[in-house]
């Protein structure tokens, strides 16, 4: 059993009708009961709701201060690679793309981590194209441990693996898996996506099951803004979250909103998702699911980052690179995606801290979960 | 005066770290609330250096550190970080906090039990984050916890004392001393359970997410020496019905 099941039991055309139909009244009624509530889900994501985003905004705020009081966690994301062996027609590591490939060795990573780490960070996102022969598990696991003597909370955002590999690394002091569908729309999946394994729909549908079942802590869920409709690829990420949430108790949540970016060879989006639209997600999102983690990256641009700041969000990146060894020697290059925000960390926090955030460079110490560990 | 495991405390109003929006803030806020046991998060604290935003001012401040074990999901969790609060902060004192369950937080009563016992037995003086159960709480005094925290509702949620009647219980019983934590989201909820007799309470979503920390904390100081008074002083048996001034048998007395 996993969410595929659930899935296909989800009426696409039905629920994109219920999200152009829903009316004023509908919208009032969601905001009087909106926590964990599928129904409120889809009024807040919906057209009618636009007249209402302040109100959401305003107790989207309160609640997010109050769950998470003034903090806001500090990330960096560390490329490992741009190797790919999938064809997607948005990203910059697709496999036909000409661009110079590679693959850290173990010297180039330190170095890219003794840099993150001179800046503050405690919190790594590992980032790899997806290629299972070059950058798989025996990679992983001998890079995993490398980094984890560095970092308090080491988070991936790979291939989809399987249950048992999960299991072996969270041995290694894996935290969180990053997984996003992208789309969760299969027509749209299916045009994105047109060869590699990737293009296996259900069986990354399925991986946040298998994440949970071998006991990593915290899952991110995302899909790629401008694939497709919104409103409805966001809805389907909340059925998807609470159908994980109801079978897998103990774990975490996260999101990740990413807006389509330019990179080379890269498709134009297909629908533009505006400023007021990203708002009214996030804003949608805390009101859904109090406890959520969600995340801003540097792919939006400086004042509209320190603008969303108190509205929900819990967690950004900052003085990003996304390119492998891109923090030693940056080379735009072997970047997957332009980012918008360039600005170094201390620009950042200066921001940050003028908005009366507190920024949190270490949130978490896995050395309690290392299952070897004696009582 | 406050006793818990023989350390007097003057103040009956612990306080958090969390959530504030600088170490400077939060340091006043504690400083205004006259809290003398301030409980920090481990799982805040850089191991590797030791060095940690938080701790430093703290020391400075002079309030007793109650290392907290949030972000444990288990027995065997909750104990690693007790111990490594022991080596680390150079204190035997440990708010037992084990909650799996990232939505509600709930506390984990078989797994708090089962740590308490074995911390206890290691020489710490634990003061364990529970449901209001008062068959609980019993036991984890029998284990040998030097105070039990109840929480009066769900962390972080500002509700107040939503688990009253089990309160009045946990206090009647009790043999070590009641802390309310969490829940507690206004001061009139603060007085209310020192009024019920609670020796102390622990806030910290209250004040810190409150627009001005510090006025908040002042008012939380009061609170908490208000309901304490009132409490010292007795307040009056709650009855339904009016209490005639003119007694019908006040003749008997002649």
């Amino acid at each position: 059993m996993s969410f595929v099941d659930h899935f296909a039991r989800i009426e696409r055309d039905k629920l994109l009708l219920a999200l152009y139909s829903c009316t004023a009244a509908d919208v009032e009624r969601a905001l009087v009961q909106p926590e964990g509530n599928l129904q409120s889900l889809l009024a807040l994501l919906s057209p009618a709701a636009e007249p209402y985003i302040e109100e959401m905004a305003q107790r989207s705020a309160a609640l997010t201060r109050q769950r998470f009081g003034a903090n806001i966690g500090l990330y960096l994301p560390l490329y490992l690679s741009n190797l790919c062996a999938n064809e997607c027609d948005y990203c910059g590591f697709s496999m036909s793309n000409k661009l110079k490939r590679k693959v850290l060795n173990e010297q180039e990573l330190a170095a890219e981590i003794a840099i993150i780490k001179s800046r503050g960070f405690d919190s790594i996102l590992l980032v790899s194209g997806e290629h299972e022969t070059k950058v798989g598990m025996d990679y992983f696991q001998r890079v995993l441990p490398l980094v984890k003597q560095q970092f308090s909370y080491l988070a991936m955002e790979v291939q989809p693996l399987e249950e048992s590999h999960y299991r072996k690394l969270v041995e290694q002091g894996l935290d969180a898996v990053m997984v996003y569908q992208e789309t969760y729309q299969a027509e749209t999946y299916a045009k994105h996506h047109t060869r590699g394994k990737k293009q296996d729909f259900a069986y990354r549908l399925a991986t946040p099951d298998r994440v949970a079942r071998a006991g990593v802590d915290k899952i991110g869920l995302g899909v790629l803004l401008g694939l497709d409709d919104w409103r409805l690829d966001a809805l389907m990420m909340g059925y998807h979250l609470d159908y994980l949430e109801r079978h897998y108790w103990r774990t975490r949540f996260s999101i990740s909103l990413p807006r389509l970016r330019p990179c080379t060879g890269g498709i134009a989006p297909k629908v533009h998702l505006t400023d007021l639209g990203l708002v009214q997600m996030i804003c949608t999102f805390r009101l859904f699911n109090q406890q959520l983690d969600i995340s801003l990256s540097t792919r939006e641009a400086p004042s509209l980052r320190d603008n969303l700041l108190p509205l929900g969000i819990t967690q950004m990146s900052a003085g990003s690179s996304t390119q492998p060894g891109g923090y030693q020697v940056p080379d735009s290059q072997l970047d997957q995606f332009e980012i918008s925000d360039d600005r170094t960390v201390e620009q950042v926090i200066t921001q940050m801290r003028l908005k009366g955030f507190n920024p949190v460079f270490k949130d978490w110490e896995s050395a309690w979960i290392v299952p070897k560990m004696r009582v | 005066m406050l006793t818990v495991a023989g350390v007097e405390f003057e103040s009956r109003l612990f306080t958090g770290t969390g959530k504030f929006s600088s170490s400077q803030l939060m340091l006043e806020a504690i400083n205004a609330s006259k809290s003398q046991l301030v409980t920090v998060s481990m799982k805040r604290i850089d191991l590797k250096t030791g060095a940690d935003d938080l701790l430093t001012p703290l020391r400075q401040a002079g309030v007793r550190l109650l290392p907290n074990t949030s972000g444990a999901r288990n027995a065997k969790e909750a104990i690693f970080a007790a111990e490594l609060a022991r080596e680390m902060l150079g204190t035997q004192w440990i708010k037992l906090e084990i909650h799996p369950d990232p939505k509600y937080l709930m506390p984990d009563a078989v797994e708090t039990l089962t740590a308490a016992q074995i911390l206890c037995e290691r020489g710490f003086i634990v003061m364990p984050y529970v449901h209001a159960d008062p068959v609980l709480c019993r036991r984890l005094e029998d284990v040998g916890c030097a105070a039990v925290m109840p929480l009066a509702s769900p962390i972080g949620t500002n509700q107040g004392l939503v688990t009253e009647p089990f309160i009045k219980m946990i206090i009647e019983q009790a043999r070590v001393p009641v802390v309310i934590d969490a829940g507690i989201g206004a001061p009139s909820h603060a007085a209310h359970a020192m009024e019920l007799g609670a020796d102390a309470v622990l806030v910290n979503t209250a004040i810190a997410s409150s627009a001005s920390p510090i006025e908040m904390a002042l008012c939380f100081r009061d609170a908490v020496n208000c309901g304490r008074r009132a409490f010292e002083a007795g307040l009056g048996r709650v009855q339904t019905q009016a209490v005639h001034t003119s007694p019908l048998t006040g003749f008997l007395q002649q």
